[in-house]
């Protein structure tokens, strides 16, 4: 238990350095999180809109299931070598895939009659999508974008091992931080996850429209991917 | 370093391996015996322990919450942190207490599964609709035997479901477990990334460890047309 005690010590001594590689490590995450979001959010909208594509759509959610982490951040480095750039590049593919089948199922499965009551009352595609569509798959959209998070803020770990920064440089160089420094930056790791987590529970129970305000404190996406 | 081994050099090094082309099929024929089988054959073990350890201790969680309720929310969370924290971090915090070796690896697999198969399975349980309870109950069954006959045969396409969901993923999280130790999968992408990038081994393995879940998830499919026939007009893949 020594360790955990010296973990706690190594945070509060070196707390510049955990500081730093911390802000690294949300940079990361959040740069990642920003592209996959321009990219799944608008395609997962409107092929759910249009109701086309859901074998791709939500086939992408299985392949993502599949793909290991430390294959795709691999593969980007030996494609692309090293830096943030590649790292950011390997981590917005791993993202994409639960935001955008979670986005796709959110729009496809809100109610054919609410639509059709929009339309009947001579709202535009353009309006059903947004006052209609979009209110009432927020939630499950949400639950994509917050499955999504939590999955590159674990993922980036890896990025150190890629030269993209981060806490997982303090987490794979044990020599430099002993085991203290390890337990340490994974406490942080962990730490964030869940931080990432229970705040986009949050924010995803407050954008709920009222009538679909049942969002569980603790409940992951249709997708089902795992932190890394 | 122009012309030194780049690549762990058994024997001759083909100029696409000096020179780290894509893909150098030469150089999977020639070690899948000496890496890439032997650590399949490890990551196929380290997700069956995982998996089947994972699924009875989510079953008998979720017996327990379907019999009594009240233990359903603790569980839930409980299973729910496990699964938000990342394995790499896991694997750490675990290592002060279980130590390096196979179980440190298996305890945070494990983790990882609670989630999906307890949820899955409380849910296939839960589906049975009441009138069908009622029914059973008149026939005289005992509550028992309403699990076993009823209730159980009903969550099968959820449960297994959860066990596909469960399986996939712990295959490409096992490769993480090459932090901890020298078995699965990550281990040749760990080498080819020691050894400067040596791309043919990182596709060779990550694409065995995408074939592995693909088959895996092929094999439970099967398996759950052939026990559940009657679901065969209405199943759902989640």
């Amino acid at each position: 238990m020594s360790t955990f005690a010296g973990a706690l010590e190594f945070i509060v001594d070196r707390h510049e350095l955990v500081l730093q590689k911390t802000w690294e490590h949300l940079l990361l995450s959040g740069a990642a999180m920003g592209l996959a979001l321009a990219i799944a959010i608008p395609v997962g909208v409107v092929l759910g809109h249009l109701h086309r594509g859901s074998f791709v759509a939500i086939n992408l959610a299985n392949v993502g299931r599949a793909l290991p982490s430390l294959a795709v951040i691999g593969l980007g480095l030996a494609f692309l070598g090293f830096g943030f750039v590649n790292v950011l590049f390997a981590l917005v593919i791993l993202a994409v895939p639960p935001i955008l089948t979670n986005a796709y199922v959110a729009i496809d499965e809100v109610e054919p009659e609410a639509v059709e009551a929009a339309r009947g009352m001579g709202m535009t595609p353009w309006q059903i999508l947004r006052r209609i569509e979009l209110p009432l798959a927020l939630p499950l959209l949400f639950a994509g974008v917050r499955t999504a998070s939590v999955y590159v803020v674990a993922s980036a770990t890896l990025a150190a091992i890629a030269g993209g920064g981060g806490l997982g440089e303090i987490l794979f160089n044990q020599a430099s931080y002993r085991e203290e420094g390890l337990v340490a930056a994974a406490m942080v790791v962990s730490a964030l996850a869940l931080g990432v987590d229970a705040l986009l529970g949050g924010l995803q129970r407050r954008l709920s429209p009222r009538g679909a305000r049942d969002v569980p404190a603790f409940e992951p996406d249709v997708t089902g991917a795992r932190p890394a | 370093m122009t012309d030194g081994p780049v690549i762990p050099d058994f024997g001759q090094a083909t100029s696409c391996v000096r020179e780290n082309r894509l893909f150098c099929p030469g150089w999977v024929s020639d070690n899948w015996g000496t890496v890439l089988q032997p650590a399949l054959v490890q990551h196929v073990k380290l997700t069956l322990i995982a998996v089947a350890v994972g699924f009875v201790l989510a079953f008998a969680a979720a017996l327990l919450a379907h019999r009594h309720g009240a233990f359903e929310r603790p569980l839930a969370i409980l299973s729910a942190v496990l699964y938000t924290i990342p394995a790499i971090a896991l694997f750490q915090l675990l290592v002060p207490i279980t130590g390096i070796g196979v179980l440190t690896v298996e305890v945070a697999l494990v983790g990882y599964t609670l989630l999906i198969l307890f949820r899955n399975v409380l849910e296939g349980l839960r589906a049975t609709p009441p009138e069908v309870r009622e029914a059973a109950h008149g026939m005289g069954l005992t509550r028992r035997q309403t699990l076993l006959r009823v209730e159980l045969p009903l969550a099968l396409p959820a449960i297994v479901a959860g066990l596909r969901v469960a399986t996939v993923s712990t295959i490409a999280l096992a490769t993480i477990a090459a932090f901890v130790i020298p078995e699965g999968l990550g281990r040749p992408i760990f080498t080819a990334l020691r050894d400067n990038f040596f791309k043919t081994e990182i596709i060779a393995a990550g694409t065995l460890a995408i074939l592995l879940a693909v088959a895996a998830d092929l094999l439970l499919v099967l398996l759950q047309r052939s026990i559940t026939p009657w679901a065969s007009a209405r199943r759902t893949a989640t």
